[in-house]
């Protein structure tokens, strides 16, 4: 199995930069999310972060809320979607990430959901209300297990909190190109190329950056200010749930390369 | 009425209290949470932020507030041979906007303002922490938004009203089942978004630190004017002190002051909403799992995958999944005990309080007064009872009408 980080080092030496689409697991169902794990590998991705519904999405704007809530009311629970990813996996190329908020973690017990992530073929976490203070104990049960932890960098982190997270960031750090929540947004701040270039002077690790990046244009930009992947979400949630779920899965398709289009390198 | 006192338990760094506490936000919170503490240790001494927050209080709030003897109410559970216990109500509900939750706003405005911060965002339940923020913004100038759920604004409308008089805004929250909790998620995105800019009063001893200890503080006047008026009355401390709880701050505030009286008991009393047996309730202390929600480690009511579950109570002020994490670890530790009353318990005790002593407690009050009932007739001789009568009942006529006539 493929380490998140052992992929990013494969694309660097092929000077490219990532596409890693998200979508929430349950919406409209966990049938078509496994479809569309398959559509979105075959159209692109170099990863694939797949969301857990969550009660109560802190960090997630209004596209994604919904998704969650949907899903939630379809009655989706973690095992069920435990079991769909460890179907699917075999036929996946992609690495997967999972993005789950904290209590359902630690509501199983971390090491159990550690044990249980791993064995059904995920490689990464994304903990969006676990800061680097509270981490160290998720860290270290997940490197034990093999699963790489990805910690999140803010607009607003210090040049301290910076080098604390991307020394203890695994598989990659994940950039937040925004104060605020997920969602599309009609374009990226400036100041991400100059968080971009901070984050660069002090690590070598990969550099994922996301929450609001919606369109090919905005995904070439943040390639361009040297980005090693870039991370699409609500955009790809909103056309996953419009229409029918056919329909749905080949819009994803289609932005999907569109997306991976504009991530190469002239 | 100073704060220097007012730390006794005092939780690390990441803000635990035991188990309980932390930080539990994304990074992008993390350095305004950093940024508010060190306010909080600059300012919590010092004199001009004293001396302007106890002239406000004094001349703004209205305290002191009375510790009034409940006599009627006395009477009413007395033995048989004339003895019983003898019933005082710290009077909160006195305090300007007729509840607790002034007090608390009124100090961190007075933060926020040190701090440069010129935009005020606050979630509400029943509309009392709204109705105190809006107001201290309206006295400052700040422009102010408030995050209420569309079922709470429906029960609670004669507070919507009054805040959108004093000139905030009020943005209704349809998410889940549009109360409090959903407020308060609403509220901290908020918060992520304009976090450079704004200023968020959270309105109970929940959330991550240092809002836990910081919300305590504010409140713990409360206890502290307790423990004065008892020696002035009778020459020493209350035997018991009873509070409602939801997130838990007008609890907060009356037990803090007598954590470390080993005489004094310490009773709060949750929602059963239509009893903790049925899915309906907000006894997060009584029948929650350790859990966390909007940043805190404590208890939680949540289904078997850990989804917060929605709470419910005829009371928006207690209708909250979670509870403050001060509270998870005073019941860990044996020093708090904690129990519940229904709806229909409370409505009881809001009409007996109205009928006997002529006030009408706001129906989160009600449910501490409520529960008397049990207590009374399990003590000895007589003891003195101090009951946090943390806000006034007017905000809830309409709802209590709803109950006592359906039609």
């Amino acid at each position: 199995m493929t380490f998140v980080s052992q992929r990013f080092e494969s694309l660097r030496s092929r000077g490219k930069c990532a596409l890693i689409p998200f979508i929430t697991a349950g919406d409209p169902d966990l049938d078509t999310t496994a479809e569309a794990l398959k559509v979105l590998d075959r159209s692109g991705a170099d990863f694939i972060e797949l969301g857990v519904p969550y009660s109560d999405p802190l960090a997630d704007g209004p596209v994604i809320q919904a998704a969650a809530t949907r899903a939630l009311q379809q009655g989706t629970r973690l095992d069920q979607v435990l079991e769909m990813v460890e179907a699917v996996r075999p036929q996946l190329h992609s690495p997967l990430i999972l993005f789950t908020y904290y209590n359902p973690i630690l509501n199983r017990g971390i090491k159990p959901f550690l044990q249980q992530i791993s064995q059904v073929g995920i490689q990464g976490l994304v903990v969006p209300d676990l800061p680097l203070e509270e981490a160290s104990n998720l860290l270290q049960l997940a490197s034990e297990v093999g699963i790489e932890v990805t910690l999140l960098v803010a607009p607003t982190s210090s040049e301290e909190r910076i080098k604390a997270i991307a020394q203890q960031s695994q598989g990659f750090i994940y950039l937040v190109s925004t104060t605020g929540v997920t969602g599309m947004r009609s374009q990226v701040e400036d100041r991400v190329q100059y968080l971009l270039s901070a984050l660069r002077q002090t690590t070598d690790k990969p550099i994922g950056v996301g929450f609001g990046i919606s369109q090919p244009q905005q995904a070439r930009q943040v390639m361009n200010w040297g980005a090693d992947a870039v991370i699409v979400g609500s955009a790809f949630v909103k056309r996953l749930a419009e229409g029918t779920p056919a329909q749905g899965l080949s819009a994803i398709a289609e932005f999907c390369r569109t997306l991976k289009a504009s991530l190469v390198m002239e | 009425m100073t704060l220097d006192q007012s730390v006794i338990i005092s939780p690390d760094t990441l803000g635990r209290f035991g188990q309980f506490g932390g930080k539990y936000v994304p990074e992008t919170l993390m350095p305004a949470l950093s940024e508010l503490e060190a306010a909080l240790q600059k300012y919590r001494l010092d004199p001009s932020f004293q001396q302007e927050l106890n002239g406000l209080l004094r001349d703004y709030v209205g305290r002191p507030t009375p510790l009034y003897f409940a006599e009627r109410l006395t009477a009413h559970y007395a033995q048989a041979d004339g003895s019983g216990p003898q019933i005082y109500l710290k009077r909160e509900d006195l305090n300007h906007t007729g509840a607790h939750k002034i007090n608390n706003a009124l100090a961190q405005v007075l933060l926020a303002q040190r701090m440069g911060k010129r935009r005020i965002i606050a979630e509400t339940g029943a509309g009392q922490h709204g109705v105190a923020t809006a107001t201290v913004c309206a006295r400052f100038g700040l422009n102010c938004v408030i995050y209420m759920g569309v079922q709470d604004m429906e029960r609670q409308a004669l507070n919507v009203f009054r805040m959108r008089l004093m000139g905030a805004e009020v943005r209704p929250v349809e998410a889940g089942s549009g109360t409090l909790k959903d407020a308060t998620s609403e509220a901290i995105r908020d918060w992520v978004t304009n976090v450079e800019t704004t200023h968020y009063i959270l309105g109970s001893v929940a959330g991550p630190h240092p809002y836990p200890v910081m919300v305590r503080d504010f409140h713990a006047v409360i206890g502290q004017e307790t423990r004065a008026q008892a020696l002035e009355k009778w020459g020493g401390l209350p035997d018991i002190l009873l509070a409602c709880v939801g997130g838990g701050s007008n609890a907060m505030g009356l037990f803090h002051e007598f954590v470390e009286e080993p005489t004094v008991r310490l009773i709060g009393v949750e929602a059963a909403g239509e009893g903790v047996d049925s899915t309906k309730h907000a006894a997060t202390l009584t029948r929650g799992r350790v859990g966390v929600l909007h940043g805190a480690m404590s208890y939680l009511l949540q289904d078997q995958d850990g989804q917060v579950v929605e709470a419910h109570s005829i009371s928006a002020g207690l209708d909250y999944p979670g509870v403050g994490p001060e509270h998870s670890y005073l019941k860990d530790l044996g020093r708090a005990e904690y129990y519940s009353v229904t709806d229909e318990q409370a409505v009881v005790a809001f009409q007996q309080t109205a009928q006997l002593e002529g006030i009408i407690p706001a129906l989160e009050t009600a449910h501490a007064i409520a529960f008397l009932e049990t207590l009374c007739p399990q003590l000895n001789g007589n003891p003195r009872i101090v009951i946090n009568c943390s806000g006034r009942g007017d905000k809830d006529v309409h709802t209590v009408a709803k109950v006592l006539d359906p039609q």
